[in-house]
């Protein structure tokens, strides 16, 4: 019993103000998460409506492109991952840390982007297919892969294999039997990551998928938005629930989260022979050109035109950006992305430290703050533009509706950011402020504020990165003169004419550039790991 | 049996080994001792083919190996820290060489059950290993390496962290159990009461260079 009490026990110096961290993110999250996806299925769950869809050959055809195409992004992203992963994990060598960051960069691009980067990359005759698809989200998610893997296969002693190898098994052998059921549980959730992520992928799958490769996002989206058909968009969309939550708990179900003892602390080593350095520095080589090489493309075309015969050179997308019409998507997008900046660092840090300094049994609210991850942007902007469109909650032409639901996709990441280094700091050291006659205020501002403010600093660039590159939930809730960015690009690169690709391209150039910046910062204030 | 001639390892410009030369007979216990940092375990790894040496060679039964891969040697090694596979319960550890080696279901079985009862761990075949002691992941690392019948066993430190109860108990029983079987086996360890007390003969790795040279 008096180990129950001080499990749920709460902080000794700030238990009693987190009492009510709970309330602003609870609020939230009824508001923007439970009423949206409580609307889509309560008008989405019929028998009409799942026949309805079903028996359409489009959203049939759409359903198994999903499917497969999401088999084969994974399968991709995992073979081209792995030798990077392998090099990144098990060497210290000149330029890792830029090649770690460079892998990360697609990650973070917005989704238009990376889809707009492809369109600029691959010759004119992959456009629009399904190569182009899974080549494309192979490499948003390669950093998956990398940091997931890579982040077990650091941890593995290279003696296990070693010992392998002096029993007879050849290097081949050592990695079958030895390594690859090792890493095989960080394999198989950097699978399942990627295959959500390429399952519910909207912006890419509009951008280089085009017409004739539709998903079930694009679907919802086509009928929800273009073709007036409400009941078939939410249907799909339950569907689309239906099958992430079952995937989740299948998942759940079948790996119990169950660590095999690591072997911690493995020093990385510097290549010494001449193989292992051909190995690691071609393999970083190959990597960074594959990385690099699509967003030079962007840049290539946005001052490129196809002439007959040949290529000339303009800047006529670049002056483009300074059109009035350009230059209001940028000012939207940068309005939204510092307003949802603020909301989504704010709530993240009220969880962060609800979680931490309330009693155990606020728990849930660590839980709850994954849910938006669970659910695709595209369903929220689907049930926000559904749910608030009566008077007097008809919040759809209101401004504060796009970054509120900016800062929901972005909520669950600024959480993991913050809630690790705030559960960090030792109780003694806020307990020695105390003793020494500092308030509770006076305590957090001057000890845990400070320890917490790099962390914050992350999380708020990340919220920044995120909404300025969202597209999923924008593209239902954008309304004419509050265009954000990718809205633009995306619009601009569904019409035909080089000099609107020129523009779409120097934009996407722009939007590199910001998101480039908030990853460096982001890097800049990375948690080391420790509080110090 | 085994003989290293003049083995010289460099590594990031700082000369681990020079000119190291040695010579082990059929069925001998040698003890290389030696401070930390003297280059013990580089000499074993190199032994094992997990490193090669900048210069000089291995010889096995008179034949250079150093352009014999690891898994060819047929030369067994135990880990300080055993590594044992996490992913593979005691059985499974133990039969890994034989599974490798595509033997059948029953022998795998028979020798699995013989190593087990000559360590002194019978009736934990299907234990899992993050549940052993020390001294019993110690002897199934030792079963692990002896099911392989290696041509020559190398130990690395093989009793650092245990308590000295255990120590004793384990030194002795390992040391009947290589005899027994006529192992060739070089022990690495730095503490000189535990090499005069395992094997035929102690050897300071500082002096395995010519004229005496420091090695370090």
């Amino acid at each position: 019993m008096a180990q129950e009490t001080s499990f749920l026990s709460a902080h000794p110096i700030y238990g009693q103000s987190a009492r009510w961290l709970w309330i602003a993110p609870t609020a939230f999250f009824i508001f923007m998460l439970v009423l949206p996806t409580s609307q889509i299925i309560k008008h989405g769950v019929t028998l009409d409506g799942f026949f309805h869809v079903l028996s359409n050959p489009s959203v049939r055809k759409a359903l198994w492109f999903t499917l497969w195409q999401s088999i084969a992004s994974t399968a991709l992203t995992v073979i081209l991952a792995l030798p990077a992963t392998y090099v990144l994990s098990r060497f210290r060598f000149t330029g890792s840390r830029a090649l770690h960051t460079l892998i990360t960069v697609p990650f973070l691009l917005p989704t238009v982007v990376v889809g707009a980067a492809f369109l600029a990359f691959l010759p004119s005759s992959l456009h629009y297919t399904a190569i182009a698809l899974i080549i494309a989200h192979a490499y948003f998610n390669l950093t998956v892969v990398v940091r997931i893997v890579g982040a077990r296969w650091e941890q593995l002693h290279p003696g296990v294999e070693q010992v392998a190898r002096t029993l007879g098994a050849s290097p081949l052998v050592a990695f079958r039997t030895v390594t690859l059921p090792l890493l095989r549980t960080a394999l198989t959730t950097s699978c399942a990551v990627i295959g959500l992520f390429a399952f519910t992928s909207y912006g890419i799958v509009r951008t280089i998928g085009g017409p004739s490769r539709s998903t079930i996002e694009t679907e919802i989206y086509t009928r929800g938005v273009l073709i007036g058909d409400m009941p078939g968009a939410l249907a799909l969309s339950v569907l689309q629930m239906i099958c992430l939550t079952t995937v989740l708990w299948w998942w759940a179900k079948r790996h119990p989260h169950k660590p095999i003892k690591a072997l911690l602390n493995v020093e990385r080593t510097t290549p010494s022979t001449s193989r292992q350095r051909v190995l690691v520095y071609g393999t970083a080589l190959v990597t960074a050109v594959f990385v690099a090489a699509p967003l030079i493309a962007l840049f290539w075309r946005s001052i490129e035109r196809d002439a007959p015969g040949s290529s000339t050179f303009t800047f006529s997308g670049w002056s483009a950006v300074t059109s009035d019409v350009t230059l209001s998507s940028i000012t939207t997008s940068i309005q939204f992305a510092l307003c949802s900046t603020v909301i989504a660092t704010v709530l993240g840090l009220c969880v962060a430290l609800g979680v931490a300094y309330g009693s155990r049994r606020y728990i849930w609210l660590e839980r709850i703050s994954i849910l938006p991850l669970t659910v695709s942007a595209v369903t929220i902007g689907l049930g926000i533009l559904i749910t608030f469109d009566t008077p007097p909650y008809d919040f759809r032409s209101s401004w504060i509706i796009t970054p509120l639901a900016h800062s929901l996709v972005a909520l669950p990441l600024v959480v993991r950011i913050l809630l690790p280094v705030v559960q960090q700091i030792p109780t003694g050291l806020q307990s020695v402020a105390s003793t020494l006659g500092a308030s509770p205020l006076q305590t957090w501002l001057t000890v845990d504020r400070p320890l917490i403010a790099r962390a914050c600093g992350a999380a708020a660039a990340i919220s920044f990165a995120i909404s300025v590159g969202e597209f999923g939930a924008t593209s239902f809730l954008t309304r004419r003169g509050s265009e954000t960015l990718p809205v633009t690009i995306a619009r601009l690169l569904s019409r035909p004419g080089d000099a609107l690709r020129n523009q779409a391209y120097a934009l996407c150039v722009v939007l590199v550039v910001v998101s480039v910046i908030a990853i460096f910062i982001v890097d800049l204030l990375r948690p080391n790991g420790k509080v110090n | 049996m085994l003989a290293l001639n003049q083995i010289t390892i460099t590594y990031e410009n700082r000369t681990i080994l020079n000119n190291a030369s040695l010579n082990i007979a059929h069925s001998e216990v040698v003890s290389l001792v030696g401070p930390s940092g003297s280059g013990k375990t580089t000499l074993l790894r190199v032994i094992a083919g997990l490193e090669a040496p900048t210069t000089g060679e291995v010889l096995i039964d008179g034949k250079s190996v150093n352009g014999v891969p690891t898994h060819k040697r047929n030369v067994g090694l135990v880990f300080q820290d055993n590594q044992l596979f996490p992913h593979l319960s005691v059985a499974e550890n133990i039969a890994y060489s034989l599974q490798i080696g595509r033997q059948s279901k029953a022998i795998q079985l028979t020798k699995v059950n013989e190593m087990l009862s000559l360590v002194g761990m019978e009736g934990t075949a299907h234990r899992e290993i993050t549940h052993l002691s020390g001294g019993e992941a110690k002897r199934v690392a030792v079963a692990r390496a002896l099911v392989a019948n290696p041509y020559i066993l190398l130990l690395d430190e093989p009793l650092t962290g245990l308590d000295a109860e255990l120590r004793d108990r384990l030194l002795d029983d390992m040391s009947n159990l290589l005899r027994a079987r006529g192992t060739t086996v070089v022990h690495v360890t730095h503490d000189h009461n535990e090499a005069i007390r395992f094997s035929d003969r102690v050897v300071d790795v500082r002096t395995l260079g010519q004229s005496g040279v420091q090695l370090q």
